[in-house]
This record gives structure tokens, C-alpha cells and sequence, in this order.
């Protein structure tokens, strides 16, 4: 027998724009004091109106563009309704059949691709808090996070290891954050995960595959590293007890329970929520022309794909080129310094790649520290450079005749006379000094 | 002189610069009118508790400045689903009742900003589900013509307050006849702006993609002089147009319609109307025909079609935009939504859910779209169409028990022209058993100057706009 894991992911990313999604509140809520961020629009109060946030709008599209989608001419806002306390309005809304991009990819290190179903703009809810007032037990609603813009990401179910979810997320991640459209703090909730997962099994009866499971609001990498793992083993245990394979109707929700890293069922399809999306009719259609979108285009900063490749075509390793390329300090202490005298490029990148080199320091001091090597004893090398020129008039004068080409004979002498133990560096400079000077 | 109670708007601000009485004077009028016939006539749901300092302080900025702004010291009534700041705002709902607003509507605003004073919140049908008033929470406004009669609706308050003489100028509301029918129902003039024109924030939502904010006034040019002020762009309304606004009040310099083109729909003398309504309508062809238009009959998709695409649109709105009286907040528990309320919740659940979606909403929307392009078709050819408002005078009380789609056969000859979202004025034409008739002028999106410049024209060539004797009640 032989198994494949099929997994997809959505992934919610809460954009950083100043405010909100649809009316002006500061977008900013987190550790905010509760409900002190909204208005008449996310509160939902009778007669308020939504008008969209076009700065969230070229936020996600920036998204799309940079995960190779499509960006759609015409695109809408959808209400997608269902009922939660957190809900003020009694719909989201969100995008249906026709999100801002559609159809992009991203290709991991192995080269192979996955694919991008839509990237999607909506609004996120207020928040539940479950606590004991005057001793009773009550449910409180914050809606200073309903209606931060909300981008979804959704792919493809073409991915097949743990391994190359958390590589595609990683990705994301990264992406998201070199776009600076979103701080994508796992911690804050700024970013969250809801992988599909199920299993391909080819056995002698054929190929069957199990029922979806949709795992929701995961937090962290490792978590849905987690949950994917465990949910693998469990279908294939469950397939083995009951044969039961996928159909249009039996996709499932589950939870993680990330301390005992377990999933635990939340709703059956026979509980799945009909959504009764209808066009927004509060806000109008959008209609993008190409000048508008390349115009977003050439705003797109260098992104990790392109940084990687840059740093690899200076000459920097492919390993060091992703640590410089993950951590933005190192990869701008790497940039300043590359072109100054002295600093090989391939070098400067592992030191710092490595921590050899602390970037709140001066980096120059502590790279040429660092390179130095052989005989660095200064008088000694002098007497070993005077020596060389002294028995090598004539070389000298070639030089004072503008052959500067002869400073490799005198390096190559030095060398020779040092058995090779000599600082390089040093000795090219010890040259210069007293040819110049005498 | 005239009685203060039937004033326009100029004819006020000629009192008042003339020294003739003060806004406190004609607020005071009015108000006891309110006092004596509003518990007859049910037109006010509430008044303005601060109505006679705003009339003191307003009188002031008179005796300072003169009469700077254009509607300053016009006492309104304002149709309940607007967000009144300080006046509760209840849309003839149970489920708000106390609610007190935290902001005020954009076109209320804009006529605060104006210079008006509102009098009070006038009743309607409950988030304007009807064309009756009879579906409000607080029991059905009666006709000033005729207290057996129903005022129309949903602005029924509104249209009444005008006709019975209990304020200058009133702001209505339109989702597919809500100013147009009271307006006809009432004997005065109703103007329903191009869907955009003017802005949405802050009334309460009926149907979002049809919601027309709108005046309901003595005449044409009044209605015109409050258009000016409440149209144009708003920036909490994102379906709001940017287009400027005309001068709508120059529409009074329209002396002939010589060069105009009016089409009068064919489809819209229905079989089962009243020959004496037919008589009037087309009297009043002859009528546009003798101020210089060439009127031709035209023909239009069968009404039947509208009321159809009209009723699944509008439904699967109201199911989406009374989702958020949830229970949890406003204070009340949903089982105080009326049987009205609930019956357009469950058809619009049902017509958006899976399976059902395809077949109505969506279907609708591809007729909404084939009826947009045969007004545009029409209005290559025409300035205007014209045509009954109503199918008939107003209906008794009581008429639109256990009729579901009571409304939507009232406002047959209205929805195409919403659904499309046109600008239209519904003007006096007539009367049959004392009961006034009402004529609409429909012109293409945005032909707000057109239509008020036919509808003036019409008003001021003929004597329609009569006032009910109340003294009997």
C-alpha cells in the first residue's frame, strides 16, 4: 500500500493598513481597550454604510501579484451570511465568485509548484470573551477588530508532507511581510491557518481517497505541522477500520487541540452553514484596467525569490543567501558593507549568516579581524617587503615607470620568502607604502 | 392672507423677510395643528422635543443675517427611518423601539445644514414594508382626503403631513413607490431622485440597491429647492455618484415643453383600471401635448415581469440588511419583528439559499438587466414616459389585510422605473370620488433637471393641488 497526503491551505492575513476595511477606525487593535475603536459601520448600527478601504484593496492585490495570480478586470463584494454575536451586521463581507486574483503559484526550493486558487479581500469580526462578571458567567463582545481588512489565501490541495506545508507557509510568511503589508505576528492573530488535509491510498483494489477535513484557525507552523501529521495517521486508521472514502457530502471540521496535538471533530457536513452569498449591494462592482494594476506592480518591493537569486548571483552561497534573505538587519548590514574595500562578498555574507559578524558593530573592523591570516607581525613583514624591494631594482624602477602589474611580483616574492605564511593583505599594502614612499 | 399651515417654501421665506410671523409663529401653528388632527390622522409618531429653542434660535440668526441658507426656519417632517440625532428612530419598528440615534443620517444633515427645523418622525410602514401604513407598529396613518382611505406608503406619514397641512416640506423615503404612491394617494407632490443621487447613510436599509431618499412637498418647485440641497455625493455612501448636481430649482424656467419628446406607456393603462383614472391620465397627455411636447404612446415590458423581479430582489435585501436586529443589541428580542417583517425575512432567506439562488435571485438579476435596457432603449427617442402612479384613487382601510403582495400590486407601475433606478415625479392630475390621482414623469438616471422641469410645467398650467377640509374630523 501506498499513501499520499493531500493538503491545502487557507491562510488569513490581517493587512496593517491604518484603518479599517470600510469606514475609518484605526485598523490597529490589538491590546487596544475594548470597543474603543468603532464607529456607526462596524458596529452595524441601522443605516451606516460600508465604503471600501482603497489602500486594503491594492494591499491584497499586491498579494495576488506577487503569488503570480491573475488580477481580475472585474471583481465584487459579496455578503456572506450567517449568525455569530461577533457578527455586527449579520453578514461578512467578503468575496464570492469573483475575488480581486485568481490562479497564481508559488514554487518550492524542490522546484516543484503549488498552486493558488484566489486571493480574496473581506472583513474581520469582532472578538468573544468568555468570563465572570459579579460572579455570573458572561459573554462579552470587543468589535474593535470587526472590519480589519482581511486577506485570504487559498491554494491548491498540492501539497503533500507536513514538510512542504510548513515550506509553503514559511513562503507566505516571508512574502507578506517583504510586501510590508501586514506584520504577520502568528501570536497577534495577524496571521492564521486552516489546512485541508486529506490521504491518497493505492492499494490492490485501486486508489481511494479519504473524507476532507478542513483543520481550523491554527496559530502557529508547528501546530499545523502538528495537526497535519496527526490527522494524516488518523484517516489512514480510520480507512483502514472503515473504508470509508471521500464524497460530495461527508467533509468534516475539526479543531486542534495543541496540547494534547490532537483534532477533534466540530461540524459534519449536514451542519455546514448555507452561506447565502449575494452581491454587496452597498458597495459597487470594481472595474481594474491594466495601467492601474501595473502601476501596483511596479510598486512591488524585491521579494525573497528575487532577493535569494540576486545574492546567489553575487556570489553568495545558496544557504547563506536564505538566512541574509529571512532576517532584514543582516540582509541590510550585508548590503552597506559589500562594496567596501577589502571585503569579499561570498565571505562577508557566511560571516554574517553565521553570527560571526555582530551587525550593531562596526562590521568592516570585524570582517578584516576576521580574514586575517598568516604571519600578521608587522615589523617582521616590513623587513621581509624592504628585503625584496632591495634585491629588485630593476622591478622597482618598473614600477615607478608605471607598471603597477609588478605589485603581484613583489606579493608573489613575499610568499615565496614566507613559505606562503604571510597575510596577503597585508604585505599588497606594506608594498604600496614604501614604493610609494621611496 | 394665505393660512401659514399651506405655505411653500418662498412663500415662507417671504413671511419671514417681510416680518409677517416668525419661524416660532408658524412652528407654534403647526404644532397645534399636530395637537388637533395627529391623533385622528396618526401622521407624527413623535415630535421634536427641542423643536420651539431650534424655531427661538433660528428666528435670531433671521433678525441677524436674513435668510442666508435655502431651506432656513422650513419646518419638516421627516419619514421614520431616517437617523434623527436626539428624536428617537424607530422605522415604524417595535424592534427599535427607544432607539435613540448615535449619528444623523447624511440627508437629514445636509438639511440641518440647510436651515431646517424638523417638527417630528412621521409613521410608515415598518422598515417601509408596504405601501400602506398599515403594517406599522403604531397602528395605520389615515388619509387627510378621506379617514376611511389609506394615506399609501411607505412614506404614508410623510405625503399625509403635507396633504393635512402639519408641515412645509417632508423627506420620504423610495425603494419601488414609497414616495411616488403616498404622494399620488395624498393629492401632493413626491419627487424620486435617480438611485445614487442622493445619499443612503443613515436611513434605515429597506432594499440597499433601490433606496431613494427623496422630498415630498406643496409643489414641484419646492421639492426642487429641497433636492438641491439633499443630492450630490456622499462619502459614507460608496453608490453615491460623483456627478455634480444641477441648479434643480431653475426647473421653474421651463415655460413650454416645446422640443420634448414624452412617451405615455401603453402597458401601463391597465385593462382593470378605472376609466375615469384612464380619462384623467390621458387629459393630462393632452395637457403636456398643449404646453408644446409631442406625446406618443409607447410600449413598455408587461408590469407583471417588474413586480416579479422586484419582489425577489427586494426580499432577499430586506432577509440580508434585518440580519443585524439580531436580539443581542437595540434592546429587543426578535419575536418583536411583525408578521410582514417576518414573512420578507423567510422569502428572501429562501430565494438566496443554495439551490434556490440560481432560480430567482440570479434570474431576477438578468431581468433587472433586460428592463434597464429597455428604459435605455426608450429614452433614445424620449425625454420622458409617462403614466399612471397607481392603479388607481387610494384603497380603505384595512385593504391590505392578509394581501401578501398588497404592496407590490400598488406599486405596479413603479417598480420597472426602481429596479432601473430612474428619476421620476409623481404629480397631482386629478380626482375621482374625492380621492386625488397622481401622474409620474419618468426620465432616464439622472434627468432630475428634466423631470422637474416637465413636472413644474404641468403643475403650473394646471389646478390639481387642492387642500382637504379637516374640519369635519
Amino acid at each position: 500500500m501506498k499513501y499520499t497526503p493531500l493538503i491545502g491551505l487557507e491562510v488569513h492575513v490581517e493587512l496593517n493598513t491604518l484603518s479599517k476595511m470600510f469606514c475609518s477606525c484605526p485598523a490597529d487593535h490589538f491590546g487596544k481597550e475594548p470597543n474603543t475603536q468603532t464607529c456607526p459601520v462596524c458596529l452595524g448600527l441601522p443605516g451606516a454604510l460600508p465604503v471600501p478601504n482603497k489602500k486594503a484593496i491594492e494591499n491584497c492585490i499586491k498579494i495576488g501579484l506577487s503569488l503570480n495570480c491573475t488580477i481580475n478586470k472585474l471583481s465584487k463584494f459579496d455578503r456572506k451570511q450567517y449568525f455569530y454575536p461577533d457578527l455586527s451586521k449579520g453578514y461578512q463581507i467578503s468575496q464570492y465568485d469573483q475575488p480581486f486574483c485568481s490562479d497564481g503559484f508559488v514554487v518550492l526550493e524542490s522546484g516543484k509548484k503549488i498552486r493558488i486558487e484566489r486571493v480574496h479581500q473581506e472583513e474581520d469580526t469582532g472578538k468573544l470573551q468568555h468570563t465572570i462578571l459579579n460572579g455570573k458567567k458572561v459573554s462579552l463582545v470587543d468589535f474593535n477588530r470587526s472590519g480589519v481588512p482581511l486577506v485570504e489565501i487559498v491554494s491548491r490541495p498540492d501539497m503533500e508532507s507536513s514538510g512542504e506545508a510548513k515550506e509553503y507557509l514559511k513562503k507566505i510568511h516571508g512574502l507578506i511581510r517583504a510586501l510590508g503589508v501586514s506584520s504577520a505576528d502568528m501570536e497577534k492573530g495577524q496571521m492564521r491557518l486552516e489546512p485541508t488535509v486529506n490521504v491518497k491510498i493505492e492499494d490492490d483494489h485501486g486508489i481511494h481517497y479519504t473524507p476532507l477535513v478542513e483543520i481550523k484557525n491554527i496559530n502557529s507552523f508547528n501546530f499545523a505541522v502538528q495537526a497535519i501529521e496527526y490527522e494524516v495517521k488518523r484517516q489512514l486508521d480510520e480507512f483502514s477500520r472503515t473504508a470509508i472514502e471521500k464524497s460530495a457530502t461527508n467533509k468534516t471540521t475539526r479543531g486542534y487541540d495543541s496540547v494534547k496535538k490532537t483534532t477533534f471533530l466540530q461540524r459534519t457536513k449536514e451542519e455546514a452553514k448555507d452561506y447565502r452569498y449575494f452581491p454587496e449591494p452597498d458597495i459597487p462592482p470594481f472595474a481594474l484596467n491594466d495601467t492601474y494594476i501595473d502601476e501596483l506592480r511596479n510598486t512591488l518591493p524585491l521579494l525573497p525569490d528575487q532577493i535569494i537569486a540576486a545574492l546567489i548571483a553575487e556570489g553568495v552561497e545558496p544557504k547563506y543567501a536564505k538566512v541574509l534573505c529571512d532576517n532584514k538587519d543582516s540582509y541590510i548590514a550585508y548590503n552597506h558593507n559589500k562594496e567596501k574595500e577589502g571585503i569579499d562578498r561570498a565571505k562577508l555574507a557566511s560571516l554574517i549568516a553565521n553570527k560571526k559578524i555582530d551587525i550593531g558593530k562596526d562590521i568592516p573592523a570585524q570582517y578584516q579581524k576576521l580574514t586575517q591570516s598568516g604571519i600578521t607581525d608587522r615589523q617582521m613583514l616590513e623587513k621581509v617587503v624592504a628585503q625584496i624591494l632591495a634585491e629588485n631594482p630593476s622591478v622597482v624602477a618598473d614600477y615607478k615607470k608605471g607598471k603597477t602589474g609588478v605589485l603581484g611580483f613583489f606579493v608573489g616574492q613575499a610568499m615565496k620568502n614566507t613559505n606562503g605564511q604571510a597575510n596577503p593583505q597585508i604585505i599588497s599594502k606594506l608594498f604600496l607604502d614604501l614604493l610609494s614612499g621611496s | 392672507m394665505k393660512d401659514l399651515h399651506t405655505l411653500t417654501i418662498d412663500e415662507v421665506h417671504a413671511g419671514y423677510r417681510n416680518g409677517d410671523f416668525t419661524c416660532t409663529d408658524l412652528v407654534r401653528h403647526l404644532l397645534n395643528r399636530i395637537e388637533k388632527y395627529n391623533p385622528k390622522l396618526n401622521i407624527f409618531l413623535r415630535l421634536n422635543p427641542e423643536v420651539l429653542d431650534q424655531a427661538a434660535r433660528i428666528d435670531r440668526e433671521i433678525k441677524e443675517k436674513g435668510i442666508n441658507r435655502p431651506l432656513l426656519g422650513i419646518p419638516f417632517a421627516i419619514k421614520d427611518n431616517f437617523l434623527t440625532v436626539g428624536i428617537e428612530t424607530t422605522a415604524s419598528s417595535n424592534i427599535l423601539k427607544g432607539f435613540m440615534p448615535q449619528y444623523e443620517s447624511s440627508v437629514t444633515q445636509k438639511l440641518l445644514d440647510a436651515g431646517a427645523i424638523f417638527l417630528g418622525k412621521t409613521n410608515m410602514d415598518s422598515f417601509a414594508h408596504g405601501s400602506s401604513t398599515e403594517t406599522s407598529d403604531f397602528g395605520p396613518t389615515l388619509n387627510p382626503w378621506n379617514i376611511e382611505y389609506l394615506p399609501g406608503g411607505s412614506s404614508g406619514g410623510s405625503a399625509a403631513a403635507i396633504a393635512a397641512g402639519l408641515a412645509t416640506a417632508a423627506l420620504g423615503s423610495e425603494t419601488a413607490g414609497s414616495i411616488r404612491q403616498p404622494a399620488a394617494w395624498c393629492g401632493v407632490t413626491g419627487f424620486k431622485p435617480t438611485y445614487g443621487r442622493a445619499g443612503r447613510y443613515g436611513c434605515i436599509a429597506m432594499a440597499s440597491s433601490t433606496d431613494s431618499p427623496g422630498p415630498i412637498a406643496r409643489s414641484v418647485y419646492d421639492c426642487a429647492k429641497i433636492l438641491e440641497v439633499i443630492a450630490g455625493q456622499d462619502k459614507f455612501d460608496a453608490t453615491t455618484s460623483p456627478k455634480p448636481t444641477d441648479k434643480y430649482s431653475a426647473c421653474s424656467g421651463q415655460g413650454s415643453l416645446a422640443g420634448m419628446k414624452i412617451g405615455l406607456i401603453k402597458e401601463y393603462l391597465l385593462p382593470e383600471m378605472r376609466d375615469d383614472v384612464k380619462k384623467l391620465i390621458y387629459d393630462s397627455a393632452d395637457k403636456l401635448s398643449s404646453l408644446g411636447a409631442q406625446v406618443e404612446e409607447v410600449s413598455l415590458m408587461d408590469p407583471k415581469y417588474s413586480i416579479g423581479v422586484y419582489t425577489v430582489i427586494q426580499r432577499s435585501e430586506v432577509s440580508s440588511n434585518l440580519a443585524r436586529f439580531d436580539g443581542i443589541r437595540f434592546g429587543h428580542e426578535r419575536d418583536r419583528f411583525n408578521d410582514e417583517n417576518k414573512r420578507r425575512i423567510m422569502l428572501g432567506t429562501y430565494t438566496l439559499s443554495a439551490g434556490y439562488y440560481d432560480a430567482y435571485y440570479k434570474k431576477a438579476l438578468a431581468v433587472r438587466t433586460k428592463i434597464i435596457n429597455e428604459f435605455a432603449d426608450l429614452y433614445k427617442s424620449y425625454d420622458a414616459l409617462i403614466g399612471a402612479v397607481s392603479p388607481g384613487p387610494a384603497l380603505k382601510v384595512g385593504a391590505s389585510k392578509d394581501q401578501p403582495m398588497f404592496g407590490e400590486m400598488q406599486d405596479m407601475l413603479l417598480e420597472a422605473s426602481s429596479v432601473a433606478g430612474l428619476t421620476s415625479a409623481s404629480v397631482p392630475c386629478g380626482f375621482v370620488d374625492g380621492l386625488p390621482i397622481g401622474l409620474q414623469i419618468t426620465c432616464d438616471q439622472f434627468q432630475e433637471m428634466k423631470a422637474l422641469s416637465i413636472a413644474h410645467c404641468f403643475q403650473k398650467n394646471t389646478d390639481f393641488v387642492k387642500f382637504p377640509d379637516l374640519n369635519s374630523l
